[in-house]
């Protein structure tokens, strides 16, 4: 019972952070939301009983991606202009 | 371009306890979940967090690319030295010679239910540090170049 409410939890905070990273105008936040998305779904492969991939996604999805992501946004602009 | 005091701060308090983490994940990588890939790739997002918080002047200082290299052919070498060893001593390409021996990493594993011994497991662990070493230095080393393609620009 305990183990449904924590998946349909992680799950609901999957979609939520996926749809934040399609809303925010700042891209920043859009890639701290992309960071989140990568954090839960790490969570949920432990929940899963595979702590290795876990490890593996939380070191280089939410660390490594992210970093790279900061790193473009620091030398190009930071906000999304309006579409054309 | 170097992020606010708040940022600074936060990677050096950070950097400390994630190198631990992953030093940990490496040298328990035949007892627990995870290796040198994963214990690698931990090691890294460390140095990955110092890079993003401080400014390209800054991270050359501390960070350098020479090392870095030579970190991630050392970690290759180590690990092929190693299976090469145990053609020397007359037996098969990776054979574990070091297991059940006594010495290094060779104790033999206690019978039963037992928290885990890190000294067993021969050339494993040996690997995985290889492994470990290697892949610290080369994700580390793509953030690196990611940052010094923009570092001779203007940051906006």
């Amino acid at each position: 019972m305990i183990e449904t409410i924590i998946h349909i939890l992680v799950i609901a905070g999957l979609i939520v952070s996926a749809v934040l990273v399609y809303h925010f105008k700042d891209l920043l936040a859009a890639a701290l939301a992309s960071g989140l998305f990568s954090f839960l779904i790490s969570l949920e492969f432990y929940i899963l009983q595979a702590p290795d991939v876990a490890i593996s996604q939380a070191a280089i999805g939410a660390g490594l991606t992210t970093a790279i992501f900061i790193i473009a946004i620091r030398s190009t602009k930071r906000y999304e202009e309006d579409a054309p | 371009m170097r992020m606010s005091k708040i940022v600074r701060f936060g990677a050096d308090v950070l950097f400390g306890a994630i190198v631990i983490f992953g030093l940990y994940v490496i040298m328990h990588g035949h007892l627990t979940p995870g290796g040198g890939f994963q214990g690698g790739a931990v090691v890294a997002t460390g140095a990955a967090l110092v890079i993003v918080a401080y400014s390209y002047e800054e991270v050359i200082g501390m960070i350098r690319k020479t090392v870095l290299m030579a970190q991630e052919s050392a970690g290759l070498v180590m690990f092929a030295g190693v299976a090469l060893i145990a053609i020397g001593l007359g037996t098969t390409f990776f054979f574990n010679f070091l297991a059940n021996s006594g010495s290094l990493f060779g104790m033999t594993v206690p019978f039963g239910p037992n928290p885990g011994e890190l000294n067993t497991g021969g050339v494993l662990p040996l690997m995985n540090i290889a492994v470990g070493i290697e892949v610290w230095g080369g994700l580390a080393i793509v953030i690196l170049y990611m940052l010094s393609g923009i570092g001779k620009t203007k940051e906006a």
